[in-house]
């Protein structure tokens, strides 16, 4: 089991999975997809529909909404972090397209498997609550200093 | 051209003969006659062979007309009968001459008798199968020619079920007809007449009580019909049901009704339970009785026989002949009332099934004629009188509808569901008929349109055109297939004997002469000279309806006849190479792992690395592929056996530690296939059994259990971290093995990988790509497909390619296609034979509005001429959907069963009416 312990050690250093005992982390390690990508390859592509989420094992990557030529860089991401669960958790088409910005190395991690994790671990559910209502809060707050701003221009 | 003429399809009569008897006689006379002669010259030796017992007994062996041991006496006297003629005055013979010549002839005699049997039984067999051939092709023919809306009442499996067991039993029973009766009931009264010359008393005796089981037993059997009539209604309806069923299954899926139709089941099944059981308490109490009154006879022989010789009034020898003669005369009777109750039983199973194909309005089996030659071409007038058409339930689908316009006029039918539209063009396919009014299309009336003009020269593109299992290619080709045009060169002489006994078995069945592996594809009505430009053609005809590419991928997929397709293996191969030197250039040959000879591919399965080919047939498929001797004895010599086995434990222990709690539904067991979730307990316990007992000493049963699990096993998909290179180097060994030492008895049951040779049983994409397409890379499968996709392109395959994917299965009822593809290749398939007038019914629906919109666009085209120019055709197209009707020359607005408008696009648009509303 040596290839798969190593994704269960990656798994276990996301705050996400802490809490997830050994067998049910290889269990989803072993249902989950390790992918690589080229520096510029696109993970997900905004308006595309959403089947799986992904967790950054190594490297980083660009979200990035708009379209092409007018595209903003709204955040950057990194190992440990996971992207892409707005899109299998609400049904709605990617909302943003994510590109590696250099080697990517992800365990993709399909919606049905992340579904049934999410039932089967309370504490999964709240700690992707508290991931979801961060970047709610941050978002919230940009959008009151975007409007500050705008107001101060007027 | 034409080598047919119209003889060869005999004309079937549209009822079928209500009696049996007289249906078997009307086809059979001569034969029946024949073998019935046949019958009565073997009854003289059969009486023979029943008298000499006695004349042996009574003559040498008790010494009867030899009184001292040199006594002779005159044998083989040969004297024309009636007259004191005298041919040859026999020979002088002692009392062991005579012996030896009495038993010669009777052996002699049993060898004639068995000879005449032989001939009979096969002569009989043979004229039962063909009865039964022509019976079952006279039940197709109707079915060919029954009225169109009878099919709404039919379900195919009852018919199917008719056509093809229910009359099965008639086969036997046809050369019995006439035969057996006569042969039975000569032997019986050849037995019964000897008995009689023998003795009087026994004989009276013994006729009495065979009279008495032919009057009480047949009796009793007529009740057994009754229960026979309601066992063959049952067992067909049942037949129909789980027809249904399996039609129906996704119905019964989504509304949870599986319990129901298993209580529906059931209840028919003990339906059937109680008729059969009824008929087997009557059919075995008739045998004991049956019995019974046989074995009464000879209690009355011994009783009364031996009472009469004991006192002398009847010698030995007789009572030896009477019994001995007695002994053939049950058998006979009985086989005799099995035979009227074999009679009874067919009769009532023919009058059911001649009963359902008994049918009014069939079609005249002169419109159906065959006809080799061009019907020429449909010109002239669509003249429409007052037509009105109601269904059986009596509901007006069209009342007094006219219309009149040319065949070439391009029309589209309007109107909601039940609006008259869609019957209106459904009454022109001749696929609904007339109540009354007139329809005439090009001066014929449509009811008497023969089918060779209005199947070549009209084309009708309906919703759910059939498509029986066949390639694509057959499927297109099936439209042509109107009559054998060319005689198949490679048709053995017709002295040839098994060919000569073919065709006049076929002829005296009256099944049609019209041979199947003729060339019966008008290459002419397609516009093309011969075979050699069907595949042209047909890629072509795959362009216009849009499935280039769907046949292109096909084809890709498909495993190639190398020997239709002989240039193609090489040109792969070629492929393959330029494939490996574009993957280098792009600094992507990680995308791909090679196979190797002489390494481990360790995306492939284990069994794929060790047996290094594709399984063909059974032999070496993944599950059974250690039930194969040779691949034990390899594994076995190389002593891999025990590392597999190891490695098999290994799977079974991480299987359990992983999914002991995972739910049997989940789909990670898929991934994970190594065995069913409700064997996890199964192979646990094999676990705990086995322990740690050293592979040498492992029982056969737990060996066979864990020896299979790592054939599937691939280490990127599974990620046990079971593969070690000592592993990996120990299959390669045992692959080397396995191949050098491949025995020629296996020769085909795998097509080894070899990098420079073509895998003929690999499909075209996977002996491009020559491996396995690396797990882990993002988007590496449709990396590696483009990268095909561009060295096939640029090596100018893609027509060859697109041909070999015309060779593709369709599959049964074409369900190995997309319903769009179906539609598609039903349009194709009408439009290859270049009908004069083309009939839509919502042909299209199953297709994406843009695609139905651009074949519209042009097919709309070609009818107006702007395809390739050269000919112009007629439509008449029922719209789903309405916006389209601007595009056509004339439109007809149904509702509610009457044609309310009929007029340009444009006119109806400015009217204001019922189209512009429609339209709008």
């Amino acid at each position: 089991m040596a290839s798969v312990m190593n994704e269960v050690d990656l798994l276990r250093r996301i705050p996400l999975f802490s809490q997830i005992d050994t067998t049910k982390l290889k269990l989803l390690a072993l249902a989950s997809e390790r992918l690589t990508y080229a520096p510029d390859q696109v993970v997900v592509r905004q308006g595309d529909v959403g089947d799986a989420a992904f967790v950054i094992v190594s490297g980083s990557a660009d979200v990035v909404i708009g379209d092409e030529g007018e595209e903003v860089v709204v955040a950057s991401v990194g190992p440990n972090d996971i992207v892409g669960e707005i899109a299998i958790l609400c049904d709605v088409p990617r909302t943003a397209t994510i590109r590696a910005t250099g080697e990517l190395d992800v365990l993709k991690i399909t919606k049905d498997r992340f579904v049934r994790m999410l039932s089967d671990f309370p504490e999964l559910s709240i700690g992707v609550m508290r991931v979801l209502a961060d970047r709610l809060a941050r978002t919230t707050q940009e959008l009151s200093s975007a409007q500050a701003e705008l107001a101060g221009r007027g | 051209m034409a080598t047919t003429d119209t003889a060869d399809t005999a004309a079937v009569p549209d009822a079928l003969e209500p009696s049996l008897a007289r249906y078997i006689w009307q086809h059979t006379r001569s034969q029946q006659i024949w073998i019935l002669a046949i019958v009565l010259l073997s009854m003289p030796t059969y009486f023979l062979a029943l008298d000499l017992p006695k004349r042996i007994v009574n003559g040498p062996i008790q010494g009867g007309g030899f009184p001292t041991p040199d006594a002779t006496q005159t044998y083989l006297t040969i004297s024309v009968p009636f007259t004191d003629t005298v041919l040859y005055d026999g020979t002088e013979l002692t009392r062991m001459g005579a012996l030896a010549l009495l038993s010669g002839m009777f052996l002699a005699l049993v060898c004639i008798n068995g000879l005449f049997k032989l001939y009979i039984n096969t002569y009989k067999g043979r004229l039962g199968e063909r009865m039964l051939r022509r019976l079952r092709y006279e039940l197709v023919d109707r079915v060919l020619r029954f009225p169109i809306p009878q099919f709404r009442k039919l379900k195919a499996s009852e018919v199917s079920t008719m056509v093809k067991d229910e009359v099965e039993p008639l086969g036997g029973f046809i050369g019995d007809a006439f035969v057996l009766p006569v042969f039975l009931g000569g032997q019986a009264i050849t037995a019964l007449t000897f008995i009689l010359v023998q003795n009087l008393w026994l004989g009276s005796l013994a006729a009495g009580i065979v009279l008495v089981q032919a009057f009480i037993i047949p009796r009793l059997r007529r009740q057994l019909i009754v229960l026979a009539k309601q066992r063959q209604l049952t067992a067909r309806q049942l037949s129909g049901r789980v027809g249904e069923l399996v039609d129906g299954i996704a119905v019964v899926r989504t509304n949870d009704t599986s319990n129901y139709e298993r209580s529906e089941i059931t209840g028919r099944l003990g339906k059937i339970f109680l008729i059969r059981y009824k008929f087997y308490q009557k059919k075995f109490f008739i045998k004991f009785l049956n019995n019974f009154l046989a074995q009464v006879t000879p209690f009355l022989f011994y009783s009364i026989g031996g009472y009469l010789a004991i006192r002398g009034s009847l010698d030995i020898g007789q009572l030896v002949a009477v019994i001995a003669a007695y002994k053939d005369l049950p058998a006979p009777v009985k086989e005799l009332i099995d035979w009227d109750q074999q009679r009874v039983d067919v009769q009532v199973k023919y009058t059911q099934v001649s009963e359902q194909f008994a049918v009014e309005n069939m079609v005249p089996f002169a419109l159906q004629k065959v006809q080799a030659q061009d019907p020429g071409p449909l010109e002239g007038n669509i003249d429409v009188n007052a037509l009105t058409v109601v269904d059986d339930s009596g509901a007006n689908l069209i009342e007094r509808a006219d219309y009149a316009g040319d065949v070439g006029e391009i029309v589209a039918v309007i109107g909601g569901v039940n609006s008259g539209a869609e019957t209106f063009v459904d009454v022109l396919a001749r696929l609904m008929p007339t109540t009354s009014g007139a329809v005439r299309i090009g001066g014929h009336p449509i009811a008497s349109m023969p089918e060779a003009l209005s199947g070549r020269r009209i084309g009708y593109v309906g919703s759910e055109g059939y498509i029986a299992q066949a390639s694509v290619r057959d499927t297109m080709l099936y439209a042509l297939k109107h009559a054998p045009l060319q005689p198949n060169p490679d048709r053995p002489a017709d002295s040839d004997r098994d060919r000569a006994l073919d065709r006049s078995e076929t002829r005296m069945s009256g099944n049609t002469m019209l041979e199947i592996d003729d060339d019966w594809i008008d290459y002419s009505a397609a516009g093309i000279t011969g075979p050699q430009e069907v595949g042209g053609l047909l890629s072509e005809m795959m362009k216009f309806v849009a499935m280039d590419t769907d046949i292109h991928d096909l084809g890709l997929r498909s495993v190639v006849d190398t020997e239709r397709f002989p240039e193609l293996a090489d040109a792969i191969l070629n492929a393959r190479h330029k494939l490996r030197d574009r993957l280098d250039e792009h600094q992507l040959s990680n995308l791909v792992e090679v196979f190797d000879p002489d390494t481990y591919n360790s995306q492939a399965t284990v069994a794929e690395n060790l047996f290094f080919g594709r399984p063909v047939g059974r032999d070496f498929a993944e599950d059974q592929a250690f039930a194969n001797a040779y691949a034990r004895k390899v594994i076995g010599d190389t002593g891999l056996d025990a590392k597999l086995f190891a490695m098999g434990l290994e799977i079974a222990r991480n299987m359990h530690e992983l999914f002991a709690d995972v739910s049997p539904d989940d789909p990670l067991f898929d991934q994970f296939a190594f065995f069913r979730p409700e064997d996890m307990g199964h192979y646990q316990g094999a676990l705990v059994r086995h322990g740690e007992t050293p592979f040498a000493q492992a029982e056969q049963d737990i060996r066979d259990m864990f020896l299979p699990l790592p054939l599937s096993y691939t280490e990127p998909r599974h990620r046990f971290g079971l593969m070690t290179d000592e592993l990996r180097a120990a299959i390669v060994e045992a692959r080397q093995r396995f191949r050098a030492d491949y025995p020629e008895d296996l020769d085909g049951a795998i097509a080894f990988y070899d990098p420079d040779a073509y895998n003929t049983a690999s499909s075209i994409e996977d002996n491009v790509i020559f491996g396995r397409i690396a797990t882990g890379i993002a988007e590496a499968p449709e990396r590696v497909r483009q990268l095909v996709l561009d060295v096939l392109a640029e090596m100018g395959l893609d027509d060859t390619i697109r041909e070999a994917g015309l060779y593709f299965d369709v599959g049964t009822a074409g369900k190995r296609l997309s319903p769009a593809q179906r539609q598609k290749i039903g349009l194709a398939r009408t439009l290859i034979k270049r009908p004069d007038l083309l009939l839509v019914n919502r042909g299209l629906s199953g297709l994406d509005p843009r695609t139905q919109e651009l074949l519209m666009d042009k097919l709309l085209a070609d009818a107006r001429g702007f395809g390739d120019g050269t000919r112009t055709f007629g439509i008449v197209w029922m719209l789903a959907n309405p916006v389209h009707a601007p595009k056509f020359d004339r439109v007809l607005v149904f509702d509610n069963g009457v044609l309310v408008e009929d007029g340009t696009p444009t006119e109806l648009a400015q009217a204001g009416g019922a189209y512009a509303k429609l339209v709008s």
